[in-house]
């Protein structure tokens, strides 16, 4: 299994609906928002994205608001920060009481990019790809020593 | 080298424990007490996921756990000890012994609590066990990340969320 993603033990195969948000964003400190500012600078799509802000929820807050934002959302993807992470932990749980939500950890902005242009295809297809493309943003620049 | 760090933490195994607290510790395994995770394969899979390899993590009950302190504090390598709650912390203490320092980590906010940092909520309960710890000579302190300044619980029972 991937590290990014976590088995909701359903297929994720349907066509999404076009319209409302699409996915919700969780992390820490204030990641969600920022990076969901960025796509909205970027693209104009930031709407298709919700943000879950932590600060100060225990464990159990978490999971009851990301499950109250996928079920008044419609929303069947959850993308998160860190694999380490409360938000993780809580989306997981969300899966399994949810089994037609995805979970993708690890998640950055050229992913979401790539998500939110591609709102018609269905969010496993969408999430993949996401993935795909956030592996591929990540590169060195520069860095030569002397000699080198 | 062996156990570094005893703490209460509600989120168990998360960014501050993995990142926050095992990078600068060079932490070697983290130890989860908590009865009911020790019970749920699918829970333990869950906190696995967020572990990087070369952390081991054990799962136990308090009373595993208690059994398992020895060798846990052998261990060469440093490790964290994590329990959820004020409770099963002292459960713990009570049925080991030789835990002379709890770090609060994070214990969030429940509808019976109250703020006394960003990061820790108590409810009376959970207040008057921790002055029964602190009576016994354990040395209880705040701090939710190695770059925090540990706050002493005398100090953290007299704020009211201010920092």
């Amino acid at each position: 299994m991937s590290s990014e993603e976590v088995p909701a033990g359903a297929p994720h195969d349907a066509p999404r609906h076009a319209g409302g948000p699409i996915a919700i964003v969780a992390g820490h400190g204030e990641f969600a928002r920022g990076v969901i500012s960025a796509v909205q600078h970027i693209t104009g799509y930031g709407a298709r994205l919700l943000p879950l802000i932590i600060h100060g929820l225990g464990p159990a807050d978490i999971e009851d608001a990301l499950l109250r934002l996928v079920d008044e959302s419609g929303a069947r993807v959850i993308f998160t920060d860190l694999p380490a992470g409360s938000c993780t932990i809580a989306a997981g749980r969300v899966a399994r009481a949810r089994p037609d939500v995805l979970v993708v950890t690890g998640v950055s902005l050229p992913a979401l990019l790539y998500f939110v242009m591609h709102e018609g295809a269905a969010p496993a297809d969408a999430a993949r790809q996401a993935i795909d493309r956030a592996r591929t943003a990540l590169r060195v620049v520069g860095g030569a020593t002397r000699g080198d | 080298m062996g156990i570094e760090l005893f703490r209460i933490d509600d989120r168990l195994i998360h960014g501050q424990v993995v990142v926050g607290w095992g990078r600068p510790l060079n932490v070697g395994f983290i130890a989860l007490v908590d009865d009911e995770v020790a019970d749920s394969d699918w829970e333990q899979e869950l906190y696995r996921m967020g572990v990087p390899p070369e952390i081991e993590v054990y799962f136990a009950t308090v009373q595993a756990a208690a059994g398992a302190l020895e060798r846990w504090r052998a261990d060469p390598r440093p490790g964290i000890v994590l329990t959820g709650d004020v409770d099963t912390m002292r459960r713990l203490i009570d049925a080991a012994l030789g835990i002379a320092a709890v770090n609060l980590g994070g214990v969030h906010h429940r509808a019976d609590r109250v703020q006394r940092l960003r990061y820790v909520y108590l409810s009376s309960e959970e207040e008057r066990t921790l002055r029964a710890l602190a009576a016994r000579g354990i040395r209880i302190t705040a701090q939710d990340v190695p770059a925090a300044r540990p706050v002493p619980l005398e100090d953290v029972l007299v704020m009211r969320g201010e920092s």
